[in-house]
């Protein structure tokens, strides 16, 4: 594994401290609302980091180079390709991902609406699906059914439960009166 | 992907000094390069992180036009109310390209800089001029839908494939640039080469030179104007052609018209005899067909991709149609009217 735990908070990653580093540079991230710290090489994606560090493993690696959106999660509200980004580049960025959406037992309502509307059928891509979902939401760029639809084309699934998809997603917009 | 090392540049002469040292690459939202290093098609011995330099604002120029920031985002770009509503052009293309998810890391710096799709770049197992100087082309002769039909070599068939970049074209748009000699301007139809016999080369910059913002000059376009972009599926996928068209009208007399071809050529491909025939002439069907012919002049298939040429030619008729009639293409609803 390229990444180890850092326990030590003073390695606040700043220009000077990881000028010419080619090993673990130490770097902090807020995820799903808990600082924590790590000290990485630079190499290590955030999908890597999150999965093997964390042990978050919700968060999937499809095709682990951009195209199918499984590996969907939101930093600073916005969503991302996880396995695009190197870790050390996102230092100190605040990182939710599906892990990071329910509130407690209580399911977060795209997670209750894709329950709902069956929006899934083998599952892989629904994490990634429900990131880019809540990312959808804070744009507040779609209303219709063909802006979701197209705001959506970033997550493939395989089984192809699109239509139940966007409908899921349609009910949580509409229940929001958003946007 | 390759072992690098890393150093995060605290501002921009710092990031100058360090991208001028051999196998060096910048790292702005790296979609792009990261995806590359991943393929081995980059392996570069050093990354310099440049997202924490102040090129991120998006500001009014005197003047009226807008300066758009290296490391704004695509996405920040295209959804900017001032970008939206004096250059809608530029939204429209910007959102008919990748995905939500891609145009929120990628930056509008980055975007100039991408590397193009062609399969054998990103297969380091075949021949790649581009890639790999001197070792061939597997695309000429191979499996070549998504090629160049205008402006290829002997050497190499690749396509740029931005959408962003094919508005900006058709915008007069300038890239500010700053390197160990100081700054400069490039106009963007000046940025990117074509292949030649140094297809290794994809733009014009300097060894260390940074992309710092990109000027769209004070002209309204807002009202004739549309981003056509023709693909395998009706989103997230490569332009296999698309058209950028800004046009002003007197009545049915064009006064001016400017058209940039995507998906065709190793940069934006604009054709000043085809823009200059169209000016003075009346918005007709008849007048785009000529343009379309004089713009794709010159036009060659490598076989998978002959298909391209009247693909494109019919693709410029629909786009002036839409620009002239002053409905511009959606990319929500994708029918093409």
């Amino acid at each position: 594994m390229d990444t180890r735990v850092h326990d030590d908070p003073s390695h606040a990653g700043t220009a000077s401290s990881v000028a010419g580093a080619r090993e673990a540079i130490p770097i902090s991230l807020i995820i799903n609302g808990r600082q924590r710290h790590f000290a990485i090489e630079p190499w290590v994606t955030l999908l890597d980091l999150l999965r093997e560090q964390e042990h978050l493993t919700g968060t999937k690696k499809g095709c682990d180079h951009g195209q199918c959106g499984a590996c969907t999660v939101l930093i600073e509200g916005k969503r991302i390709n996880s396995c695009l980004v190197l870790a050390v580049s996102r230092d100190g960025a605040q990182v939710t991902t599906i892990e990071g959406l329910a509130d407690g037992d209580r399911l977060h309502p795209l997670q209750q609406a894709f329950v709902e509307h069956d929006a899934l059928q083998c599952g892989y891509c629904t994490p990634g699906q429900i990131c880019s979902a809540q990312g959808l939401i804070n744009e507040g760029h779609a209303s219709s059914g063909n802006e979701v639809r197209e705001l959506m084309s970033g997550n493939l699934c395989r089984c192809g439960a699109y239509t139940n998809i966007a409908a899921a997603i349609m009910e949580v917009l509409d229940k929001d009166g958003a946007p | 992907m390759n072992r690098f090392s890393y150093v995060r540049a605290a501002g921009v002469p710092e990031a100058v000094h360090e991208g001028s040292a051999k196998h060096v690459r910048f790292l702005a939202g790296g979609t792009n390069l990261i995806d590359l290093m991943k393929e081995n098609v980059e392996r570069p011995e050093r990354l310099v992180d440049i997202n924490r330099l102040p090129l991120n604002k998006i500001e009014d120029l005197e003047g009226g036009g807008l300066r758009l920031g290296a490391l704004v985002t695509n996405a920040d770009t295209a959804y900017d109310p001032r970008v939206d509503r004096r250059y809608p052009l530029l939204a429209s293309a910007i959102l008919a390209g990748a995905s939500p998810q891609l145009r929120n890391a990628a930056t509008n710096g980055g975007n100039l800089n991408q590397r193009t799709r062609c399969y054998y770049f990103y297969d380091p197992a075949t021949a790649c001029n581009k890639r790999d100087p001197g070792s061939g082309c597997g695309a000429i002769g191979g499996v070549n839908r998504i090629h160049a039909i205008l402006g290829a070599s002997d050497q190499c068939i690749a396509t740029h494939p931005s959408d962003m970049c094919v508005a900006l074209a058709a915008l007069d748009a300038e890239v500010r640039v700053t390197g160990p000699d100081g700054d400069r301007v490039i106009p963007l139809t000046e940025y990117h080469r074509l292949p030649g016999d140094e297809p290794w080369r994809d733009n014009y910059l300097r060894p260390g030179e940074l992309v710092t913002a990109i000027d769209l000059p004070a002209e309204d376009f807002t009202s004739h104007y549309t981003y056509l972009k023709l693909r395998d599926r009706l989103s997230y996928a490569f332009a296999l052609v698309s058209v950028a068209v800004v046009m002003r009208l007197d009545g049915d007399l064009i006064r001016e018209a400017r058209i940039a071809l995507g998906g065709v050529a190793h940069k934006p491909w604009r054709s000043p005899v085809a823009e200059s025939g169209l000016a003075g002439e009346r918005a007709s069907r008849a007048n785009f067909i000529a343009a379309a012919h004089a713009l794709t002049e010159g036009a060659v298939g490598q076989g998978d991709n002959d298909f391209k040429i009247e693909l494109a030619r019919r693709a410029i008729v629909r786009a002036l149609e839409q620009a002239a009639a002053g409905t511009p293409q959606s990319q929500t609803d994708k029918r093409v009217l």
